[in-house]
């Protein structure tokens, strides 16, 4: 291993930026003559817009303008695309209505953007979206998933009866139905996923900077993948051609897949920027958040389990309803069927599986990825099934789950929902997970908690997940509008730095580390002389972006391949230099060297002789040393493993805490260390948070937001956790 | 209406005018361009705001700017001193405390007010300490880690950092 190269626990070089208050997000930049937007909201979830009336807020000092979605469509303005489409069990494709980013007509969530403020001052603009008024005519309206079926719930959309957007299925129906004949236990549960608010701290932020001298468009957006804003915003909503477009997407502050969206607020600010010739910035509160950012999960499922006498999993049938808000948000309806159904194996060898999805639309806000997006949803209710099979067939739940987990030697393993699982060992991570967790030991805990009054539950749950978005031909057989490669160019400069051009993004995730790490170890360049850089469409080739823990699995990847034309190169240019063959020069350790000779160029003399190209073959080779490379990835990855929690709760209140969280994982081949473990203490958290502290509730009679805020809104806090001990199995 | 309000930050004299509805936060981040503080939120939550004022740490979304008048303020831009980091900015970065960096400024200010009060925390009282500061990537494990380290390096400490 290369010092600081794979593999090493290298300190992150992002950090000092943070440390020092030097971070440049999006809030933090200012465009000259910049006015401030202010989004009047929808306070109810559905009703029809009669009037607007914006004359008093006009007139009010410092506002420049207000529009309304009346001004954008006669601008030609289009729709908020969604990039997943759905066909569904019969063949139809899914229900698409049309989303214009200030509503025209109709409201159908609470948050619904009505109109715009342009003034000198957010406070400014503010007051004046005071004095906007604004008929409503109240419809009813439905925000309740489990009652967005009924016979005689609201319709969110007219052509969307009962509020179905699709119906979709994955496996073989008929095998499962045999299976189930057969069985000598059926174990039924139902389960609700709930709906979870993302809330990075970092709430949203977007800049648009209308260029008239060159008729161009820059938008600085709190944003995952800048290059896919750009091409939807520009194809689909402001007709804006790829060269005219610059999207930045800066330091972010956390994002959870909130921020991979193209949402409104980025349309508005860029269309309105070149409707008033200056910048116009808006950035979010957070109590907006809660109303505009896309929500996460929000399922309700029935599902059934058949084993036979020894406890083999027989079949497994699930029906799942999805929430997808009132509008199809980017990647809503990928989440609850490619994400979710497919996922449904697990890490166990059921023979035979059966899902249904119906996505409904509700008079919610949208819902879309979020940390894990459909995974962890198949995860919880397959873990909750196996644990209630268990009890109810006098299985040992740990035994239950061994003795149907696929083999080691099994793979790669065909799953019947679609994937073909490569490598995995989950038998050992769920030895590593009870040895670090001291499972034999735990009836003796349990004994120690009692005396004091207390209760103590151990609770398991094998996971698998299908990461790295993945490959684009099966994708767009699923329905992807767009491809999942990744890009990545590596610069050499002439005095032998490197500066990384990479399609993904970090918003906490450390690439400016781990993507230097991969430079050092390829090249053996020291890691402070390498730079990566990204979010930022005018100096990345191109790039899809970070969602779907793809980000070194296909964007390293896509670097990796990079690298290794630029040591192809190097050694042609050594070669030369060292009057060899190319063939005869091996590249280790940032030096090139003949084989079996002392005859050796550092990397530097061959940068500088790429740039200074006087003893070059300049009749076979170019000048430089640059390379780019796209990357399509052939599978998934599929990372698994066991997570163990332990927990005393007092009887008398109810108090649940946990005193004991293991985690025991196989990432496969990890870059850093350091960085994957803060990447599992995060992912844990947001994990306990779902289940102990947080729950986006809407009213079911009134449909209002009740946790509307961080007031309402419970984030797991320092106090609300225990240390994790945290272990990691690799195949 | 405008008025004029001046205090000290980060050790220079400072003299701004403000709004009497101008939040201290919207003074330090808009017209001083001190844009190390962030603000998280609108109900004094998350922390990510925090500033020492007079050697206190508060939420700076949470005071007018007219309040600080006559003030000695510090923000994250100003822990540093002479180009060398504080033992608690190096101990944040040596021990991954953290990730997307949102909420950083907060925590190591809010951290070294902990430590002048209680320069040898345990973990418990660390963690109830920071109940007011948000962190939605790291799970608080690495942060704890990191305000204990920092202050056992203050402890150890020599000459300029012993004050804090």
């Amino acid at each position: 291993m290369t010092e600081n190269g794979i593999g090493a626990a290298v300190r992150r070089k992002e950090d000092f930026r943070f440390i020092t208050g030097r971070g440049r997000y999006t809030d933090d930049i200012n465009r000259p003559g910049q006015l401030h937007a202010f989004i009047l909201r929808s306070p109810l979830p559905h009703a029809r817009v009669r009037d607007i009336d914006t004359r008093s807020a006009a007139a009010c000092p410092g506002v420049v303008a207000v529009f309304t979605g009346s001004d954008m469509a006669a601008d030609g303005v289009g729709g908020l695309p969604c990039g997943w489409g759905i066909t569904q069990k019969d063949g139809s494709q899914m229900v698409e209505p049309a989303h214009p980013p200030l509503a025209a007509d109709t409201v159908r969530c609470i948050g619904d953007q009505v109109a715009v403020v342009l003034a000198e001052t957010r406070a400014l603009a503010r007051d004046a979206a005071e004095l906007i008024e604004v008929d409503y005519e109240e419809l009813p309206a439905v925000t309740d998933l489990a009652a967005a079926g009924d016979g005689d719930a609201p319709q969110v959309w007219d052509e969307a009866p009962g509020n179905v957007c699709f119906d979709w299925e994955i496996g073989d129906a008929a095998a499962v139905d045999k299976a189930f004949a057969t069985a000598r236990h059926i174990v039924g549960i139902d389960v609700v996923n709930t709906r979870l608010i993302p809330n990075a701290i970092e709430p949203r932020c977007a800049i648009g900077d209308y260029d008239s001298g060159n008729d161009a468009y820059t938008l600085y957006t709190t944003s995952q993948n800048p290059h896919v804003i750009r091409l939807l915003m520009g194809a689909y909503v402001l007709h804006i051609p790829e060269h005219k477009l610059r999207v930045v997407a800066p330091d972010v502050g956390g994002a959870f897949g909130s921020k991979i969206f193209h949402y409104a607020e980025e349309a508005i600010v860029t269309w309105a920027s070149q409707r008033v010739k200056r910048p116009v910035k808006w950035t979010s509160d957070r109590s907006e958040a809660f109303m505009s950012d896309a929500h996460g999960r929000d399922h309700v499922s029935h599902a059934e389990l058949a084993l036979n006498d020894e406890g083999d999993f027989l079949g497994l049938r699930v029906s799942t309803r999805a929430n997808l808000g009132a509008y199809l948000s980017t990647f809503g309806p990928s989440v609850p069927t490619y994400l979710y159904g497919t996922l449904m194996a697990g890490t166990y060898r059921t023979p035979a599986i059966y899902c249904e999805v119906k996505g409904m639309f509700t008079h919610t806000i949208p819902v879309d990825a979020y940390r894990g997006a459909g995974r962890p949803e198949a995860t919880y209710l397959l873990e909750r099934l196996v644990d209630k099979a268990a009890r109810e067939t006098g299985h040992d739940k740990v035994e239950l789950r061994r003795r149907n987990f696929i083999k080691p030697e099994s793979f790669p393993y065909q799953t019947p929902v679609a994937l073909e699982y490569d490598s995995g060992n989950y038998h050992a991570c769920l030895d590593k997970a009870l040895d670090v967790a001291d499972y034999t030991n735990f009836e003796q805990r349990r004994k120690e908690s009692a005396a004091k009054d207390k209760l103590r539950g151990i609770g398991f749950s094998t996971y698998i997940e299908a990461c790295g978005l993945a490959p684009s031909n099966v994708a767009g057989q699923l329905g992807a509008r767009a491809g999942l490669y990744e890009a990545g160019t590596v610069r050499v400069n002439p005095t032998g730095s490197v500066t990384v051009f990479t399609g993904s993004h970090s918003h906490g995730q450390g690439h400016e580390t781990t993507f230097a790490q991969l430079v050092t170890e390829a090249l053996g360049v020291d890691i402070d002389n390498v730079e990566v850089v990204h979010g930022d469409t005018a100096k990345i080739p191109f790039g899809m972006g970070t969602y779907g823990s793809r980000s070194l699995s296909v964007g390293g990847m896509a670097l990796l391949a990079a690298l290794e034309k630029i040591r192809t190169k190097a050694r042609k240019i050594a070669a030369h230099m060292l009057e060899a063959s190319a063939d005869d020069v091996v590249f280790k350790d940032g030096k090139l060297t003949i084989a079996g000779t002392d005859k050796e160029v550092s990397f530097g003399d061959v940068a500088l002789s790429a740039y200074v190209p006087h003893n070059y073959p300049l009749d076979v080779l170019e000048p430089g040393l640059e390379e780019t490379a796209f990357y399509d990835p052939k599978n998934f990855t599929f990372p698994a493993g066991c997570h163990i929690c332990e927990v005393e709760v007092d009887a008398d209140t109810g108090v649940v805490e946990v005193v004991r969280f293991v985690a025991a994982d196989d990432f496969g081949r990890i870059v850093n260390p350091m960085i994957v473990e803060g990447q599992v203490q995060g992912g844990v958290t947001q994990g306990i948070g779902q289940a102990l502290y947080e729950q986006c509730v809407y009213d079911p009679e009134s449909g209002q937001l009740l946790t509307g805020s961080l007031m309402d809104y419970c984030l797991p806090k320092a106090d609300h956790l225990p240390n994790y001990e945290i272990a990691t199995n690799t195949t | 209406m405008s008025r004029s309000v001046s205090f000290v930050l980060n050790g220079e004299a400072v003299e701004a005018e403000v709004e009497s509805r101008t939040l201290l936060v919207e003074l330090l981040r808009e017209t001083l361009r001190r844009t190390g503080t962030h603000v998280g939120c609108d109900t004094s939550q998350c922390g990510a705001c925090v500033i020492h004022v007079d050697g206190r740490s508060v939420k700076s979304c949470t005071m007018l700017a007219l309040q600080v008048q006559g003030a000695d303020i510090v923000t994250i831009e100003g822990v540093a001193r002479n180009g060398k980091l504080h033992p608690m900015q190096e101990a944040f970065r040596e021990h991954h405390g953290l990730q997307c960096g949102f909420c950083t400024p907060g925590m190591i200010m809010s951290a070294l007010d902990l430590v002048r009060q209680n320069p040898d925390p345990d973990e418990k009282q660390i963690r109830e300490w920071l109940e007011g500061n948000l962190c939605r990537c790291t799970g608080y494990q690495n942060i704890v880690k990191a305000v204990k380290a920092g202050a056992a390096a203050l402890r150890a400490g020599q000459g300029e950092w012993r004050q804090q």
